[in-house]
């Protein structure tokens, strides 16, 4: 019996931290995939580079882990702006074969260059003293770190529901999301809409990256591609443009990966694939998306 | 790229002053990863061996050596075995060399037994490579070498009753992995779990894996993965998750210490216990002035391990067939020359098998410590002239 | 609703390209055959006299055009878009490699044949499952079912291999030619003639109803479904054949190499051989030969001149592709269309 609440509440605690990472960098690509329809396979990219901001400026430049990750989101925010202007917004109305080409370009293109400015191997951290250690919670110790992750994804997600749920700009997304021509017809500017939530995801997703350097062994170049399906997957299942759908689908794909690589460490791999293959055939849309 | 252009030059000019009638020019492939997240492997390997050709460039009387260095990017087999048949017919290669990992090794072997060219396998440790063609010889390790060893090293000397294997799910990590379980349990202990931790190609989130462990509770965990960037994360997992706090001894191949990667491990590495055939911490007048050389080539924050010295010894050994193979290199007689060669190698005398043409060597335990702020290994004990136990226990494919 | 909107647009998009004039072009001359179209056979009867030392990348490059063909069948003529064509590749490529190495059949020509009815059978059973659905979650059904192949192909490593996969050694083609793993000659004969084979079957079958039916398909499904006809089943027969015909070419691959490894499954796979299509121009039958062509010479000479010591082949690679998708209509073979009409109006005028 103890071995089991052992085991349960292990996969938990681990599953969850690994789903918040989940949640954070895919909440993005779920609202670029929903509301501009846009295939934007370089999503990975924005979070690549969001690790790199945050080892450069935590490892190299002595700057306090948080204040890094926010660092991390403001440039990101910023770079994904330009892109957004002169690459993605040229191809909302192309073909999705055109979106994906580009967008695998840019992959490829931003591989290239974090490799020459970072080099090829994984970089690391050290985790600030406050993170280090394990928190006590009576019958099990769970590392700092991954109880932080919990923290902060949990905030993240609450702060996104109360701002697409009570701001004007999350009625204005809402609503863009639903039906495109009605929103901008009432007046909403979509254009300038998409820009900023084009940023908001991508500075998320940066976050993410940052916060993804000490469980996925370092921030690497091949990064882009690695987590890519992953993230696709969570957006996939979740419904496009759905921020409670891409949550529940973190939830979801994050504790059953963690539990078929701790239970069944032969095939563990194989579960969140099969998983979403059924998903999918029975709601095509995703759990959450409407049909 | 990069073509060897110093050692053409000088060679070159050495070749002039003898003006030997049959002076050669060896073309050398040297096949190794040199792209991606796992480039650093290749790039020390072939540091070891443009030491040992700039170190003794001298010795050739005339012949002059042209290495063309080619990408086998990553640990699968497919893009080696082009590169290597391209280097074969396009290059005309006379000797094939590098090889960093078992899938790149095996894939060459059928193409090297027809096309008839040596090999001087620098790296790629599973060790029933060497059965796969008359034609292939290794002067780096065995898997078996290590992970029998520390097999029974764990029973005997470290009080170890049960103990998990974890590996990376490929060929030399089986291999590893068995060959701890073996040496284990013939000396009294258990290996109560064997876990597979993904493939090479990605450095994987360990916390599941290594979760499973701890809570199993037992006296030593046993942890194969590739050399490279595998191995801070490793250490990195096993500090995260207090598995020294909870009772868990963390132990394995050299692998897991790699001496480049080393210091970045912070405290955590300290205690880890692994068996292994090189440190660059070794205490010997050969070690110690091979790695002053290295730093003076390559830098004071550069250090050598065990993959560069694989570069070192391979160099060596090709030179060494240069010298004694008269006319054209064939396979054959390249063999024949390497067969029972010796060399005083940094990590200590180094001989190939002359029935297996695998290395034979020292194997040492060391133990990480601490000295001031640097990690240091500490030598425990030595196995000498130690064969591949696995060709001698004739244990699966090793067999035949 | 948001996919909706999204395929619409794409379907709109794309019909815009298919002007009147073209249309009329492609459904009065096309399946005769033009001088010009002897120029890939050309090329590849040059470049194996003249580059003895190029032939692996040159049969490599083979494959890779009639497995772009492939794709090209239901992503350029059928409207069907799927990350996840290595699924196909990767089982013509274990089903031709176990036959040597587990069932003792080294008949090369036997195992293309295996290869290429397992494939098929595959792709119409995922087909008739998966096509019901359509933009992206068809995109990521597809690359989620490819990906679970690849680790099914992982965790059965007894029978696969796993990660080190299956060195093997097939017998001499019909009993006749032996492979020739050094040289390439045989091997790349063996490609050029399944390719030529593939590339007459894939023009027969784009000429005919069934495949005018199919562009029907692409430019506008409803329309069809109102004319009666059985867009489902159209869809699931173009997605076997091109199943099969991916088959074919993933068991060319791994027999000419004499070995197999899990890349034949992977998602990098599934995802280069689409960025092939797409840049050498979708639904135009050539489009694969461009594509596949520039790719793999972009890759191997970018690493031959400027070295693999950085990846500058992906600088190179992602920023042609940019450029491509930001300054062409339909990759190469768009920038050839327009050339041609742009020659065109400069004689009229």
């Amino acid at each position: 019996m103890d071995a089991f609440v052992n085991a349960l509440t292990t996969i938990l605690v681990f599953g969850l931290a690994y789903a918040m990472l989940l949640f954070i960098i895919s909440v993005g690509l779920s609202i670029t995939m929903g509301l501009m329809g846009f295939v934007n396979l370089a999503h990975g990219s924005f979070a690549m580079v969001g690790g790199y901001v945050t080892v450069t400026t935590a490892g190299d430049w002595g700057v306090p882990f948080i204040p890094s990750l926010l660092i991390a989101f403001v440039v990101v925010g910023l770079l994904s702006v330009l892109f957004e202007r002169l690459l993605y917004a040229r191809l909302y109305k192309a073909p999705e074969l055109d979106q994906v080409l580009m967008t695998i370009g840019l992959v490829f293109v931003s591989i290239a260059a974090v490799t020459f400015v970072w080099g090829a191997d994984p970089l690391n951290i050290q985790i600030p003293d406050f993170l280090r250690g394990n928190v006590d919670l009576g019958f099990k110790l769970i590392p700092t770190y991954r109880a932080f992750m919990i923290v902060i994804g949990a905030l993240i997600a609450i702060l996104l529901f109360y701002g697409l749920e009570r701001t004007r700009v999350g009625a204005q997304v809402r609503a863009a999301v639903d039906n495109r021509r009605m929103a901008e017809s009432m007046g909403i500017n979509t254009g300038r809409l998409f820009t900023l939530v084009f940023a908001l995801g991508s500075g998320m997703a940066a976050i993410g990256g940052g916060l993804g350097i000490q469980i996925l062994g370092g921030v690497k170049p091949t990064f882009a591609f690695e987590y890519l399906v992953v993230f696709l997957i969570v957006v996939a299942v979740g419904g496009l443009g759905n921020i409670r759908g891409t949550f529940f689908a973190a939830l979801i794909l994050g504790v059953l990966d963690f539990a078929g690589k701790y239970l069944l460490p032969e095939g563990g791999a194989f579960f969140i694939y099969a998983v979403t293959l059924i998903v999918l055939l029975w709601r095509p849309q995703g759990l959450f998306g409407k049909a | 790229m990069k073509l060897w252009k110093t050692a053409l030059l000088g060679a070159g000019a050495v070749a002039l002053a003898t003006g030997s009638a049959q002076a050669r020019e060896i073309k050398v492939g040297f096949v190794a990863t040199f792209s991606g997240g796992l480039a650093n492997l290749g790039e020390q390997m072939r540091r070891g061996a443009e030491l040992y050709h700039n170190l003794h460039k001298g010795d050739l009387k005339g012949d002059t050596i042209k290495v063309i260095f080619r990408d086998s990017k990553n640990p699968g087999g497919a893009v080696a075995k082009s590169v290597v048949q391209e280097l074969i017919t396009r290059d005309k290669v006379d000797i094939v060399t590098g090889l960093v990992f078992s899938p790149n090794a095996m894939s060459v072997a059928p193409l090297v037994t027809q096309a008839k060219v040596p090999v001087v396998i620098m790296n790629a440790g599973t060790s029933f490579i060497t059965n796969m063609s008359p034609n292939l010889a290794r002067v780096s390790f065995t898997m078996w070498q290590s992970g029998y060893i520390m097999g029974e090293h764990a029973a005997k000397n470290l009080n170890c009753k049960t103990a998990i294997a974890g590996f990376t799910n490929y060929p030399p990590g089986k291999d590893s992995a068995n060959a701890f379980k073996n040496g284990f349990e013939k000396a009294g202990g258990k290996v109560v779990d064997l876990i597979p931790m993904g493939g090479p190609a990605k450095v994987p989130d360990f916390t599941p894996f290594f979760q499973r462990a701890k809570d199993k509770k037992p006296d030593c965990f046993y942890v194969f993965v590739p050399a490279g960037n595998h191995a801070s994360a490793v250490v990195k997992a096993y500090g995260q998750l207090g598995m020294k706090a909870a009772g868990v001894k963390l132990i394995g191949p050299g692998d897991i210490t790699q001496d480049t990667q080393l210091q970045g491990m912070g405290d955590a590495a300290v205690g880890l216990v692994t068996a292994h055939h090189y440190y660059a911490d070794l205490n010997t007048p050969t070690n110690k002035a091979f790695v002053a050389a290295w730093k003076k080539a390559y830098g004071a924050d550069t250090t050598p391990d065990f993959v560069g010295v694989g570069g070192y010894d391979g160099m060596a050994a090709i030179y060494h067939v240069i010298k004694s193979v008269k006319g054209k290199i064939t396979a054959e007689k390249a063999m024949a020359a390497l067969k029972g060669w010796t060399f005083e190698s940094p990590r200590g005398k180094i001989m190939i098998d002359p029935a297996t043409r695998d290395i034979v060597q020292n194997v040492y335990i060391m133990e990480v410590g601490m000295d001031g702020k640097r990690l240091v290994q500490n030598q425990k004990g030595v196995f000498n002239a130690v064969k591949d136990k696995c060709k001698e226990l004739k244990i699966g494919r090793c067999g035949k | 609703m948001s996919a909706d909107t999204s395929t619409t647009a794409a379907a709109a998009a794309t019909a815009g390209r298919l002007d009147r004039a073209s249309a009329r072009r492609i459904l009065l001359h096309d399946h005769r055959i033009r001088l010009i179209e002897l120029l890939p056979w050309v090329i590849a009867l040059g470049v194996f006299f003249l580059f003895p030392g190029y032939r692996l990348l040159a049969t490599q490059i083979l494959i890779m055009i009639l497995f772009a063909l492939s794709l090209d069948l239901i992503v350029g003529y059928a409207g069907i878009v799927s990350l996840g064509h290595a699924a196909f590749f990767g089982t013509g490529s274990y089903v031709a490699a176990l036959l040597v190495s587990s069932y003792g059949v080294p008949e090369p020509v036997t195992g293309v044949v295996a290869a290429v009815i397992v494939s098929a059978a595959l792709g119409f059973v995922t087909g008739w499952i998966l096509l019901r659905t359509h933009g992206l979650t068809l995109l990521m059904l597809t690359m989620a079912f490819a990906i679970m192949l690849h680790e099914l192909a992982n965790e059965f490593a007894e029978l696969t291999g796993g990660f080190d996969g299956i060195n093997f050694a097939p017998g001499p083609i019909l009993g006749i030619f032996d492979f020739d793993p050094l040289w390439y000659s045989s091997n790349y004969f063996y490609a050029l003639v399944f390719l030529f084979l593939g590339f007459l079957f894939v023009r027969a079958i784009i000429y005919s109803p069934f495949g005018r039916a199919l562009v029907g398909i692409r430019e506008n499904t409803r329309r069809m479904h109102a004319v009666g006809s059985p867009v489902l089943w159209r869809m699931v027969t173009a997605y076997t054949i091109s199943a099969g015909l991916a088959g074919l070419a993933g068991a060319i691959y791994v027999q000419v190499q004499g070995n197999v490894t899990l890349g034949v499954l992977s998602f990098e796979l599934s995802g280069e051989i689409l960025v092939m299509l797409i840049l050498g121009g979708t639904g135009r039958l050539y489009g694969a030969f461009i594509g596949a062509a520039v790719y793999k010479l972009l890759e191997s000479f970018t690493e031959q001149i400027l070295g693999t010591d950085q990846p500058y082949w992906m600088l190179v690679i992602g920023v042609v592709l940019i450029v491509t998708v930001l300054f062409t209509r339909n990759g190469f073979i768009g920038m050839y269309d327009d050339a041609i009409a742009w020659i065109r109006r400069r004689r009229r005028s």
